[in-house]
């Protein structure tokens, strides 16, 4: 089974990586760029077909070492 | 004074650490694996050094947070043995749920690597005994994620309760953004958990205890631990 968890920072949290993406794009000439804040990503594979199992080990993942649920915030998507 | 020095892979301070204990206690500290389950017997300090455990992977010090030894030390710490971390120890601590918030990646986006002046705010710590409230001193910093971060809550609580120990500032002593290099809230540099028993500080005190390499600033706080150790026996 695929999964995938996607890590951003919590809104408020201040992104200077972000910012200095933005200015990159800027100096680029990408057009209309308001903001950019980075994130990451974690494609998990996960044994078996247990669906609920999956979700909750993820969950625990996500919660125990992929996010610092201080600053950021954790999206699961099971396919 | 018995102290302990965790290393993780990745640490690279911690050799530094052990001389400049060695230089004030008199005695050689041990240096424990972080695979170990347990710490040696008798210790009185555990110190967690600084470097790039784990190469800063995921997140600086979020995976040696999650080692084997570090649940030794949260023990400890829980029946309040005192705890120095240091740098990429402090980013440790913070994953680990010792000490509160976060260390980012400095505002300006630079690694820094320079001597800096810290303000010591309180005197009446075991950590800081050795110092006047209120005295500057000059420390090195190298480090890219010293910028700390809390909400707004913890903030409060930190200045309210008296935990922060130690602020970037200007040589006077003054608190100013620009002698703030890494754009940590308030200037935190250091601060201490609510029991008071674990200290988590960006600077490098350890680099700066040897009259032959410039200043020696940092002898204060080892001076400090070993008086507190020495009374306390």
């Amino acid at each position: 089974m695929k999964a995938r968890v996607t890590v951003t920072l919590k809104s408020g949290i201040l992104d200077p990586q972000g910012k200095a993406i933005e200015g990159a794009l800027r100096s680029l000439g990408v057009a209309g760029v308001a903001s950019v804040r980075q994130g990451k990503v974690f494609d998990i594979e996960i044994e078996g077909a247990d669906r609920g199992g999956a979700e909750a080990a993820l969950k625990n993942a996500a919660e125990k070492l992929l996010a610092n649920t201080v600053i950021e915030n954790y999206r699961i998507e099971v396919t | 004074m018995k102290s302990a020095v965790i290393v993780f892979p990745g640490i690279n301070r911690e050799r530094d650490m052990a001389r400049a204990l060695r230089l004030a206690s008199g005695r050689e500290p041990a240096m424990v694996w972080h695979a170990d389950t347990a710490l040696p017997a008798g210790t009185d300090l555990v110190v967690i050094p600084g470097g790039f455990s784990y190469g800063d992977y995921l997140r600086c010090g979020a995976i040696a947070a999650r080692a084997p030894v570090m649940d030794a030390v949260r023990a400890f710490a829980g029946k309040g043995g005192l705890v120095l971390a240091i740098c990429n120890g402090f980013q440790i601590a913070c994953e680990a749920g010792l000490l509160p918030g976060v260390l980012m990646r400095n505002a300006q986006l630079r690694f820094i690597c320079r001597e800096v002046y810290l303000r010591v705010e309180r005197s009446d710590t075991p950590f800081t005994r050795g110092y006047n409230a209120g005295q500057v001193i000059c420390v090195p910093v190298a480090h890219g994620e010293g910028n700390y971060i809390a909400d707004g809550e913890t903030i409060a609580r930190l200045e309210g309760q008296g935990r922060v120990l130690f602020r970037y500032s200007s040589p006077d002593g003054i608190i100013d953004p620009n002698w703030n290099h890494n754009g940590a809230m308030n200037g935190i540099a250091g601060i201490i958990n609510e029991r008071g028993n674990v200290l988590g500080m960006m600077p490098h005190p350890e680099n700066q205890v040897e009259a032959s390499l410039g200043k020696t600033d940092g002898r204060g706080l080892f001076a400090g631990l070993v008086d507190h150790f020495e009374l306390a026996a």
